[in-house]
């Protein structure tokens, strides 16, 4: 069997950026698979600016972004297979996948990136009623038909979700000659950043409706109508409040989930961010098999998916160089009030670096409250936030010599 | 005073223009030039595609070199949308020079062969 030093799963931003920091780190033994014709993943139909402030101090085109990257691998000559599908990965770190020139091909793997991105949820997974006629996508697959193939998917069309794609379908459409009538939100605020409010809906004078929800979707062949509805704060919806709509789309912006298909066999624990359970280098429970990316948890920017990938290649060279060998002191990182789930999940801080990233997200928005990172009843950091909201997660770094106690249970909360 | 958000970068600063002119909220020196500019010429960057005729891909994702009057979006629009590009392209290559005299050029944003 073919071995590898490194093998990466993925071709998007993560694992191109991944690749990249691994090859500079001095693993050159590296293949990275992906399964379209293209390296570069999702950024390859975000055609819309605003990515790369941090990693290029520039803002560029998702397609900018990605070229930089791909580019740069190209360039240091980093083997990658592309229109490879990856069949299955196991505990012992054997890769098998399979593309038109090779068959099917099995690797020993000595290390593992699994850097899939992530899934849109869709009209089966918030329960979506009524008919199923032609007209409802997700706002990703309206996307890669509108910006990579040139089809506009709707004349008159809804939005359901005020997550940022979402927010950009609903300009990219109105700029390509659209109705769109109107953006629905479950929650009493939006899920997107405020800047895709303003250039997004307020620049083309879209409504946001706030708690409010799809009861229906109507229409026989094409989408003819829907039925929208007010909820109250427990989602449940508000007889007497539905009124209709005629449109002929629409698109579901209703969150995204880690892509973790491939981490079926390997027996891992997931946390309530929905993805596997990782150590402070980015390794899951199965040694040897690291995540990070929108595959770990959801993130805001692309520029912070990089900047993971590369501290998990770093971990991967930990790992490689037998310094990450889950051994001493474990501290178990909870999620405690008001806090919806946090990276990393464990630490094993003898092996951790002098600074350990914590990446949190809060369950609702809040103003003026205090963050505290508690071991035992010993708060060891207190950070004051004037408001803090679930679409932007927070990254707190905080010294590994903060952790000189025994206890072995770290707390991430909110105190009101 | 007018109130609003600033759209420069994702952290979305909370802006304050007071009658004087002077622009506070803001984390950087960004912040302010978009503030003055928003309430006297507001401008936008656009992005889009482009066709393409005989080429690897039906599309050519692009953007304009320059933020551009909100007001003339549209007609910004319908001169992309009249373009064509049919030899390969490489990314920052001007498509639409000066696009309606805005100062702006309409430029390539992908590597197409």
């Amino acid at each position: 069997m073919i071995e590898k030093d490194l093998v990466i799963l993925g071709g998007g931003a993560a694992g191109l950026s991944a690749a990249i920091e691994a090859h500079n780190l001095g693993i050159k033994d590296i293949l990275l698979l992906e399964k379209n014709n293209y390296l570069g993943g999702i950024l390859n139909q975000c055609i819309h600016n605003g990515f790369g402030l941090h990693e290029f101090k520039e803002e560029l085109t998702g397609p900018e972004f990605m070229s930089r990257l791909a580019q740069k691998v190209v360039e240091l000559n980093i083997p990658y297979r592309l229109e490879s599908n990856i069949l299955s990965l196991t505990k012992d770190k054997i890769v098998t996948y399979s593309n038109d020139s090779e068959g099917v091909v099995q690797i020993k793997a000595k290390s593992v990136i699994v850097t899939c991105g992530s899934l849109e949820r869709g009209a089966g997974a918030i329960n979506l009623a009524g008919d199923r006629p032609v007209g409802i996508y997700t706002a990703g697959e309206a996307q890669l038909l509108l910006n990579s193939f040139g089809y506009l998917v709707g004349k008159k069309v809804f939005i359901l979700g005020s997550g940022d794609i979402g927010l950009i379908m609903a300009r990219r459409m109105s700029l390509e000659g659209a109705k769109v009538v109107g953006v629905a939100e479950i929650n009493p605020y939006s899920a997107g950043l405020n800047r895709n409010i303003v250039q997004c809906l307020n620049d083309f004078d879209i409504p946001l409706y706030l708690s409010t929800t799809v009861k229906k979707c109507i229409g026989k062949h094409r989408l003819e109508k829907i039925v929208l509805a007010k909820v109250d704060n427990c989602f449940n919806i508000i007889e007497g409040s539905e009124f209709e709509v005629d449109i002929d789309c629409l698109l579901l912006s209703v969150g995204l989930l880690p892509n973790v298909a491939l981490l079926n066999n390997l027996g891992l624990n997931f946390s309530s961010s929905k993805g596997p359970l990782v150590n402070q280098d980015y390794e899951t429970e199965c040694d040897g098999v690291f995540v990070s990316g929108n595959g770990l948890h959801i993130h805001d920017l692309v520029d912070y998916v990089a900047l993971e990938s590369r501290e998990a290649a770093r971990g991967v060279k930990k790992y490689l160089d037998n310094k990450l060998l889950n051994k001493g002191h474990k501290i178990i990182v909870k999620p405690g009030k008001g806090i919806l789930y946090a990276v990393p999940n464990y630490i094993f801080i003898d092996e951790a670096d002098d600074q350990i990233t914590f990446k949190f997200r809060v369950n609702k928005p809040y103003k003026d409250i205090d963050i505290l990172f508690k071991i035992g009843d010993t708060v060891i950091r207190k950070i004051h936030k004037n408001a803090i909201i679930p679409s932007e997660m927070e990254v707190i770094k905080i010294e590994k010599n903060k952790f000189v106690d025994c206890f072995d249970e770290l707390t991430i909360e909110i105190k009101e | 005073m007018k109130e609003m958000i600033c759209i420069v970068c994702p952290r979305g600063c909370h802006l304050k223009v007071n009658d004087n002119n002077e622009v506070s909220g803001n984390f950087c020196p960004r912040g302010a030039k978009y503030a003055i500019e928003e309430i006297t010429c507001p401008k936008r960057y656009i992005t889009s595609t482009v066709r393409t005729i005989n080429l690897k891909e039906n599309l050519v994702p692009v953007k304009t070199s320059q933020s551009v009057d909100k007001k003339i979006i549209f007609q910004v629009m319908e001169e992309i949308k009249k373009a064509v590009v049919d030899k390969p392209i490489k990314i920052g290559d001007v498509i639409i020079k000066n696009v309606l005299n805005s100062g702006a050029d309409v430029i390539a944003t992908k590597n197409v062969g």
